[in-house]
C-alpha cells in the first residue's frame, strides 16, 4: 500500500520516457500528456485523501529500515503541494498545443515536461536531503532542456545564466550536504532532526543552516539573489514561463520550510529573524521591479518576487498561524502565478506583441479573455473573498500576534502595489481605444478551458475556505511541532 | 590524510571560483567543472578517510571504509558530468547564435 506514493514520481517519469520515441506523432503525444495527467491527478488526489484520513505513508525503498535507505515522505504539507502541482500540470498540458510552435512541440517539449512533473513530485516526497539534491537536478535538467527549447538569441543568452546559476547554488548545496553529514553522520531528514536537536543547534550547524539558505534562496528567487529570474523566466513561450513560475521557486521556497521546521529550529531568534528581514527586501525590490517595466509577461515573472517574500515572512514569524498563512500562500500563488502566465500569453497572442504601451481596448473584442484576468489580478492582490485574501490574513494575523509590525506593514503596503501593477494591464491593455488587430487572427477559445480551470480553483480555495483551512491549520501545527514528523518517520 | 584533501579541495573551489568569475565562457564552464571536483572530494573527505578498508560491515571487522560518501559521491559525479556536458553544448550554441562569448557582451536589456 505505501507503495502508492510512488507513483506521483514513476507515472510521468515513464510516460514521458516513453514519449521520447513518438516525437513526430504529435497528435497521440498531446493526448497521450493531456490524459497522463489527468492519471495523475486522480492517483494523487486519492493518495491525498488516503494520508488526510490515515496520516503520513511512508515508504521504505528496498526494505532498508528508516535511518538506512532512502525513504519517501507522503505528509499533508507535500501532498497538498503535490496535488496544486497536478492541477497546475493537467492545465499546463491543455494549453501546450496551442501555445508551442511545432518546432519546441516536436523536440521533446511534453518529455521534458513530464520529466518537470516528476522531479517536482519526488523534492516534494523525498525524506532524505540528498535524495532532495538530486531530485532538484532532475527538474532542473528538465527546466534547462525547456529553457533553450526553441533556441532563440534572447533565449539562449538568458539560459547560459540560468544554467551557470543553478549549476552553482547545486555545488554549494552538495558541499553543504557533505558538512552536514561530516557535522551529523546522516542524511534523513528526521534523524538530522533528532541530532540537531540533540545538540540545540551549535554554531557550526547554525553556519551550516545559513549556507543551506543561501542555495535554497539563490533557487527560490530572494533578494539579493533573485536577478537570475525575471528575464529567465519571460523569454521562453507563456506555457514554459507558467510552469517555471509556478511551479520552480516554489521547489526552493518548500525546502526552505521543511529544512528551517524540520532540522534547523534550535536558533530563531539568528536564523528566523535573518529571515523576516530578508522577506522585507524581497516584497519591496520584487514589487518595484513589477512597476518599473512595460512587458506585460516580465510584470507577472517579477510578481513572483513579492509572493515570495510573504512565504518567507511566514516561515521567518514561526508561530503555528504564520506557517499556515505561508502554506496557504504558497498553494494559492503556485495556482494563480500559473494562470497569470497562461493569461498574459494568452493577451500576446491575440495582440501580437508584450509590450504594454502598444496593447488596448482588448475588452471590445476579446471580453471573457478580459474578465478572466480581472478575476485573476483580484485573487493574486489578495482581495476578499478570493483565495490570496485568507493566506495574507493569516500572515498578517501571525505577524500582528507577534509584534512584528514593520513587515506587517511592508507586506499591507505592498499589496496594495501588487494590486497597481497588474491591474495597470488590465486599464491599458483591455480599457482605451480599440487597437489594430494583427491581420491575421487566432482563435484563442482552446486557451480558456485550462486558464478557466486554474481560475475555479483559485476561487475554490478562497470561498471554500471554510473547508480548507481546518487542514492547513492543522499542517501549520504539525510543522511548529517536528516530533509529529520524526515519530511517523522513525516510528518511536 | 584529512588535512592534504582539505587543502586540495579547497584549491579546487579558489581555481574555479576564479575562473566563474572570468568573462570567457568556455572559462566558465571550466570553473564549474573544478567546483564540482572540489565538492566530490570535500565528501569523500568528509566521510573520513579509512584508508584500506572494505566498505563493508561484517561481525569481526571494527574498521570500515563509510560507504554512503562513496555512494553520495557516484551520484553526484553523474549529475555533474552531465550538466557540464549540456552546459559545453549550450556555450557552443549560443557563441554561434550571439557571434560571442564574452558575457559583457551577453547583458540583456528589453529593446532587443
Amino acid at each position: 500500500m505505501t507503495n502508492l506514493i510512488t507513483l506521483p514520481i514513476l507515472i510521468p517519469l515513464i510516460a514521458g520516457t516513453l514519449f521520447v520515441f513518438w516525437r513526430k506523432k504529435l497528435p497521440f503525444v498531446r493526448m497521450g500528456t493531456q490524459i497522463i495527467t489527468i492519471i495523475n491527478l486522480i492517483v494523487t488526489a486519492f493518495i491525498t485523501f488516503l494520508v488526510v484520513q490515515n496520516g503520513p505513508i511512508i515508504l521504505e525503498t528496498g526494505g532498508w529500515v528508516a535511518p538506512y535507505g532512502i525513504i519517501l515522505v507522503g505528509d499533508a504539507l507535500s501532498l497538498s503541494l503535490l496535488l496544486t502541482t497536478n492541477v497546475i500540470a493537467v492545465a499546463a498540458a491543455f494549453y501546450a498545443p496551442f501555445s508551442l510552435d511545432r518546432g519546441r512541440e516536436e523536440h521533446y517539449f511534453y518529455t521534458f515536461f513530464l520529466i518537470l512533473i516528476a522531479g517536482v513530485s519526488g523534492a516534494f516526497l523525498t525524506g532524505d536531503i540528498f535524495n532532495l539534491f538530486v531530485f532538484f537536478e532532475v527538474l532542473l535538467m528538465a527546466s534547462y532542456g525547456m529553457i533553450v527549447l526553441g533556441g532563440t538569441r534572447q533565449q539562449l543568452r538568458e539560459s547560459i545564466k540560468y544554467v551557470l546559476l543553478n549549476l552553482f547554488s547545486s555545488i554549494l548545496f552538495v558541499t553543504t550536504v557533505s558538512f552536514l553529514y561530516s557535522v551529523t553522520g546522516t542524511v534523513n531528514m528526521a534523524q538530522l532532526s533528532e541530532r540537531v536537536g540533540q545538540v540545540n543547534q551549535e554554531g557550526i550547524l547554525t553556519t551550516i543552516a545559513i549556507l543551506f539558505f543561501v542555495v535554497f534562496a539563490t533557487k527560490g528567487a530572494l533578494f539579493p539573489l533573485y536577478f537570475w529570474m525575471p528575464h529567465a523566466y519571460a523569454k521562453p513561450p507563456a506555457v514554459i514561463s507558467a510552469l517555471f513560475g509556478a511551479l520552480l521557486t516554489k521547489v526552493g521556497i518548500y525546502s526552505i520550510l521543511r529544512v528551517f521546521t524540520l532540522i534547523f529550529n534550535g536558533n530563531i531568534d539568528y536564523t528566523h529573524s535573518f529571515f523576516i528581514t530578508l522577506a522585507g527586501f524581497t516584497l519591496i525590490f520584487g514589487v518595484i521591479g513589477a512597476m518599473s517595466t512595460n512587458n506585460i509577461k516580465l510584470i507577472i515573472a517579477y510578481n513572483i518576487i513579492p509572493a515570495i517574500g510573504f512565504m518567507i515572512m511566514g516561515i521567518g514569524i514561526f508561530t503555528d498561524v504564520s506557517l499556515a498563512g505561508s502554506v496557504y500562500y504558497l498553494v494559492h500563488d503556485m495556482i494563480i502565478k500559473g494562470a497569470l502566465f497562461l493569461l498574459v500569453g494568452a493577451i500576446a497572442i491575440v495582440a501580437g506583441t508584450s509590450d504594454l504601451r502598444k496593447i488596448s481596448g482588448l475588452i471590445k473584442n476579446y471580453p471573457l479573455l478580459g474578465w478572466l484576468f480581472f478575476i485573476a489580478t483580484v485573487t493574486l492582490a489578495g482581495l476578499p473573498p478570493f483565495s490570496g485574501f485568507i493566506g495574507k490574513l493569516l500572515l498578517l494575523k501571525g505577524a500582528f500576534e507577534n509584534g512584528h509590525y514593520v513587515i506587517a506593514a511592508i507586506g499591507l503596503i505592498t499589496s496594495l502595489l501588487i494590486l497597481v501593477s497588474v491591474m495597470r494591464i488590465f486599464i491599458n491593455g483591455f480599457w482605451g481605444v480599440s487597437m489594430e488587430l494583427p491581420k491575421e487572427k487566432r482563435s484563442i477559445k482552446p486557451l480558456y478551458v485550462p486558464i478557466t480551470f486554474l481560475l475555479i480553483f483559485s476561487v475554490v480555495l478562497g470561498i471554500g475556505a471554510e473547508w480548507f483551512l481546518p487542514h492547513i491549520q492543522q499542517i501549520g501545527v504539525d510543522l511548529m511541532n517536528p516530533s509529529v514528523y520524526v515519530d511517523a518517520v522513525l516510528k518511536e | 590524510m584529512e588535512l592534504i584533501m582539505a587543502v586540495l579541495a579547497g584549491l579546487l573551489f579558489t581555481a574555479g571560483v576564479y575562473l566563474l568569475l572570468q568573462r570567457q565562457v568556455l572559462k566558465i564552464v571550466f570553473g564549474t567543472a573544478l567546483l564540482s571536483h572540489g565538492a566530490h572530494l570535500l565528501i569523500l573527505t568528509m566521510g573520513k578517510l579509512n584508508r584500506g578498508q572494505p566498505p563493508i560491515l561484517e561481525k569481526g571487522i571494527e574498521h570500515y571504509a563509510d560507504p554512503l560518501p562513496q555512494a553520495l559521491i557516484l551520484t553526484s559525479i553523474v549529475i555533474s558530468f552531465g550538466v557540464t556536458s549540456f552546459l559545453l553544448v549550450l556555450a557552443y550554441r549560443a557563441y554561434k547564435t550571439n557571434k560571442t562569448d564574452n558575457m559583457e557582451q551577453l547583458r540583456g536589456s528589453d529593446h532587443d
